[in-house]
């Protein structure tokens, strides 16, 4: 309530700043012809529209609340030198910008945006190429950060810089972004209340979001693809993630989700389609899956180390060469009514769920576990027969870890 | 014909011929008689190169044998039990053996001979052994070649078709031809061969004409001379 | 030879067994395509068929088909023709027929269903190119054992042993040695210990190309590396090949120097 009321307010706010201020026009013939410039001559709630051009313009200071509007994606060509847009009053609009070479420093963090200790900002239709860190938010509440289009060229990790980054920023909205080729695409620190929506991330070098210390933050219905790993969500609490799509994480350590120390998480309607660990956990507790679609991962769900009371429901397991993976033989997470489409049982009073029990955890996972280089004997017979007697009479895996309540047919 | 010099068989330990020489020349009938297990088959199958020679040398029509076979060419064999791959028709087992040797042949003279005409078209597996052993000698006969090998040819045969097959031998003979048989019927081997080859514990004991066996052994009946042979050598 | 090979191919054709293989395949392949309609799930199960059945029937049909053939043999040998060729046709005979059931039986289905808009066409053909490798193999195999063994019980006893040791225990020794040796870095030794068996070579094969290749994790660098590149597949091949080639080669040496 108090969330709406207050977006409210700011577009009513920035509608009537834009009613009144004036409009500066910055071009190669127009009378301002730098941004530097126009700001400098710019009053409280002015917008600068910006035309088509070059600038080659870097550490641009927005001192002031106003509105840098591109007409036709006027180019910011920061020339390698370092910061291009800095932002350090409240109140400020970026908008339709097409910022190129930032600086790379390995003892500064440039980007090709920064928001320092502001508020109520908006960035949106910004394209940024050639960059270090994309979006930098640090300390910066109540703002928006809006179909943006992120193309990084990232080869390695150590010198290569976030798409979006939050630091500090509670209350911030990242919408309809597309961040492909940085580090990570998205990444929060100590960063609260934040809603991921929609955002697409792709073929970044480490993760395709990134949480670290942050609760009480919502991700929905955004794809992660192709990354050295899709999401990443570390010591936070009170996460949900909601109907995202993890698809192709695929490679010697890739994961579609690693949850590490995460407590009270909702884990809701999203589909891991053909990741090498759909889901890795560890330590991580009080946590429910539903309605989730794991297809074709090497491993649906990888389980390592202590994790309690976790609960997995009506989630639909097809076609993985591992369901679910322990290390440990305790078992404290409950498994009921999902759909395994490994499953061999029969239904003879036809309710939908089968009358034998499933075990999704496979001896030769555990063996994997232990010794890695016995996944080379995956499908051998040899391994079907000794999965086979582990499932008659376990002894090495949690023998009270098995569904027993397994649906027959796919959960819709 | 066939020339065997020093011919040694062993399987295992069970020496079955030793130093064995063997001179076959000309055209005529040729008996290898011998107790059994005294070595026929083995030398038949030596000269076949179906069993190879521990050591020795075989040579038929003055070339040695060893690692060649396209002298079987020269040779027609009857063997002695004869199977057949039972899935096969007679007549798809006489076209068989005709595509395999690309030579001449008159196998419906013998069909006709031997009445084989209604067994053409069924299997071999259906075939009792008597009809069996009359495919077995149309197979043999209906090359012309210049060796003809026949084991213990007259198994299975009534009296009406041993006449035919003796008149069959004859012919062949007649022809020039050389004719080796083994065989258990005395009477045949009298009124056939014009020469015994005597063979006894892997060597050859004794090697003449019935008239020389007789003497040889004192006696006047053909059978009793080739069982005192046999005494003979328990004596010795 | 290709005379032999004739005979023994017609004679095969026409046996019930071939038949029997034919539409075994045929029906395996249809069910697979009904029950998931999808190719690529059907070629992974497939694979699991291949890998135990092909070798099976390889050596169980070799070892039946040498041992009910002895007749053919000998009269063959009485023949103007070369030992070799009398016993490589009738090997090529029985792996030819074989493997043309096989592909026959798993292609038609396959074609109906539109392999040949389908991407898993490659995948298809290289489970067909191992199933007929491990025919081959498998077949000169069971063709030494029943040349070297002229008991029936016995030559079929090995031959079953054969079998379930390439295809079974070798995998349990193998994974023993890996997790009794685990704090050794066993890469080369899994490499060669998968080299040395045609069914885990085959297996290791067609996994790689289904792309189950990134589960092997940073311990299985080394697969990737080898099984992934174009060398590793050639060596593969010509590992395949050999495995035919030797027991060929026996089987021509052994047979020049029997007695029959």
């Amino acid at each position: 309530m108090y969330r709406t009321q207050l977006q409210l307010l700011v577009i009513v706010f920035f509608i009537g700043t834009s009613l009144w201020g004036k409009t500066i026009e910055v071009c190669a013939t127009c009378e301002v012809k730098s941004i530097k410039e126009g700001i400098a001559i710019a009053a409280d709630f002015d917008t600068l529209l910006i035309k088509k051009g070059n600038y080659k313009e870097f550490n641009i200071v927005i001192d002031k609340p106003l509105t840098l509007k591109g007409e036709n994606y006027p180019v910011v060509d920061g020339e390698d030198r370092g910061e291009i847009i800095r932002i350090i009053a409240d109140n400020v609009t970026v908008d339709g910008l097409h910022i190129i070479n930032v600086g790379t420093s390995y003892t500064t963090d440039y980007a090709a945006i920064r928001v320092v200790k502001s508020d109520n900002f908006l960035i949106q239709n910004v394209v940024l190429e050639k960059l270090f860190f994309g979006i930098y938010l640090e300390r910066s509440n109540h703002g928006r950060v809006y179909n943006n289009k992120i193309i990084g060229d990232a080869v390695d990790e150590y010198n290569s810089g976030n798409g979006i980054q939050l630091w500090y920023s509670h209350h911030v909205q990242v919408d309809r972004n597309i961040v492909q080729g940085t580090r990570d695409g998205i990444y929060l620190e100590f960063s609260d209340n934040i809603t991921i929506n929609n955002n697409t991330s792709i073929n970044n070098l480490r993760y395709g979001l990134h949480f670290m210390f942050s609760n009480d933050d919502v991700y929905t219905d955004n794809t992660f693809e192709n990354n050295g790993a899709g999401v990443a969500v570390m010591f936070s609490k009170r996460i949900k993630m909601i109907g995202n799509l993890f698809k192709k994480n695929w490679g010697t350590a890739s994961f579609g989700m690693l949850l590490k120390e995460i407590n009270d998480a909702e884990i809701i309607g999203n589909t891991f389609e053909e990741n090498t660990i759909g889901i890795n956990i560890e330590g991580s507790n009080r946590i429910e899956y539903k309605n989730n679609d794991f297809i074709s991962n090497g491993w649906a769900v990888k389980v390592l180390g202590a994790c309690y009371a976790n609960s997995f429901i009506n989630n639909n397991f097809l076609y993985n060469s591992f369901d679910i993976s322990y290390n440990s033989k305790l078992n404290d997470n409950v498994f009921e009514k999902n759909y395994w489409s490994n499953y061999t049982g029969y239904d003879l009073d036809k309710d939908g769920i089968g009358d034998v029990p499933y075990r999704p955890v496979k001896l030769f996972s555990y063996v994997v576990n232990r010794t890695p280089e016995t996944i080379i004997l995956l499908r051998s017979i040899f391994m079907d027969i000794i999965d086979f007697s582990e499932k008659v009479s376990p002894v090495f895996t949690p023998d009270n870890l098995l569904d027993n309540m397994p649906l027959m047919k796919r959960s819709e | 014909m066939i020339q065997i010099e020093n011919l040694h068989k062993r399987f295992g330990k069970n020496k079955v011929l030793t130093n064995l020489d063997l001179d076959i020349h000309g055209s005529g009938i040729f008996a290898v008689l011998g107790p059994n297990g005294s070595g026929k088959t083995t030398l038949i199958k030596c000269i076949l190169g179906m069993v190879i020679p521990s050591s020795g040398d075989i040579e038929v029509q003055g070339k040695t044998i060893k690692k060649h076979w396209k002298y079987r060419q020269e040779i027609n064999y009857l063997p002695q039990i004869a199977n057949f791959p039972g899935n096969l028709r007679v007549k798809e087992l006489i076209r068989m053996i005709k595509d395999l040797r690309q030579k001449q042949s008159k196998e419906e003279e013998l069909i006709k001979l031997f009445g084989l005409e209604p067994f053409l078209d069924k299997k071999l597996s259906t075939l009792s052994g008597g009809t069996k052993q009359k495919v077995n000698i149309v197979l043999t006969f209906m090359f012309d070649s210049p060796l003809l090998i026949l084991d213990e040819p007259t198994t299975g045969l009534d009296p009406g078709s041993l006449i035919k097959l003796k008149e069959l031998i004859l012919q062949e003979k007649n022809k020039g031809k050389t004719i080796l048989i083994t065989t258990h019927i005395m009477q045949f081997v009298e009124e056939m061969s014009d020469e015994i080859v005597y063979l006894l514990e892997g060597n050859i004991f004794f090697k003449g004409n019935v008239k020389q066996l007789m003497t040889r052994t004192n006696q006047t009946d053909f059978e009793h001379a080739i069982a005192a042979i046999s005494t003979q050598t328990t004596d010795a | 030879m290709l005379k032999i090979l004739k005979y023994s191919f017609y004679d095969l054709m026409r046996s019930r067994w071939s038949y029997v293989y034919f539409l075994f395949y045929l029906a395996l392949g249809f069910v697979l395509l009904f029950l998931n309609n999808d190719l690529s799930k059907a070629v992974i199960t497939l694979m699991n068929v291949i890998i135990v059945l092909v070798p099976l029937i390889g050596t169980i049909f070799g070892v039946m088909y040498f041992y009910n053939s002895k007749e053919f043999t000998e009269l063959l040998l009485a023949q103007p023709l070369k030992r070799s060729s009398i016993f490589l046709g009738q090997y090529l005979g029985v792996a030819g027929s074989l493997t043309l059931s096989l592909i026959l039986g798993l292609g038609i289905p396959f074609i109906l269903y539109g392999l040949f808009r389908s991407d898993a066409i490659w995948d298809f053909s290289l489970l067909l190119v191992t199933g007929a490798f491990l025919t081959f193999i498998f077949v000169a195999l069971s063709f030494n054992i029943a040349l070297s063994n002229e008991n029936k019980i016995k030559g079929f006893g090995y031959a079953v042993l054969l079998w379930l040791f390439l295809a079974v225990i070798y995998d349990g020794l193998f994974l023993m040695s890996l997790i009794l040796f685990e704090e050794y870095p066993l890469d080369s030794f899994s490499l060669a210990a998968i080299l040395l068996n045609p069914i885990d070579l085959s297996r290791t094969l067609i996994l790689l190309k289904l792309d189950i290749s990134a589960l092997l994790g940073y311990t299985g660098a080394i697969f990737k590396q080898f099984f992934g590149t174009n060398k590793g597949l050639v060596v593969s091949i010509l590992m395949l090949i050999l495995w035919t080639i030797l027991p060929i080669w026996r089987l021509v040496y052994k047979s020049k120097r029997k007695d029959f």
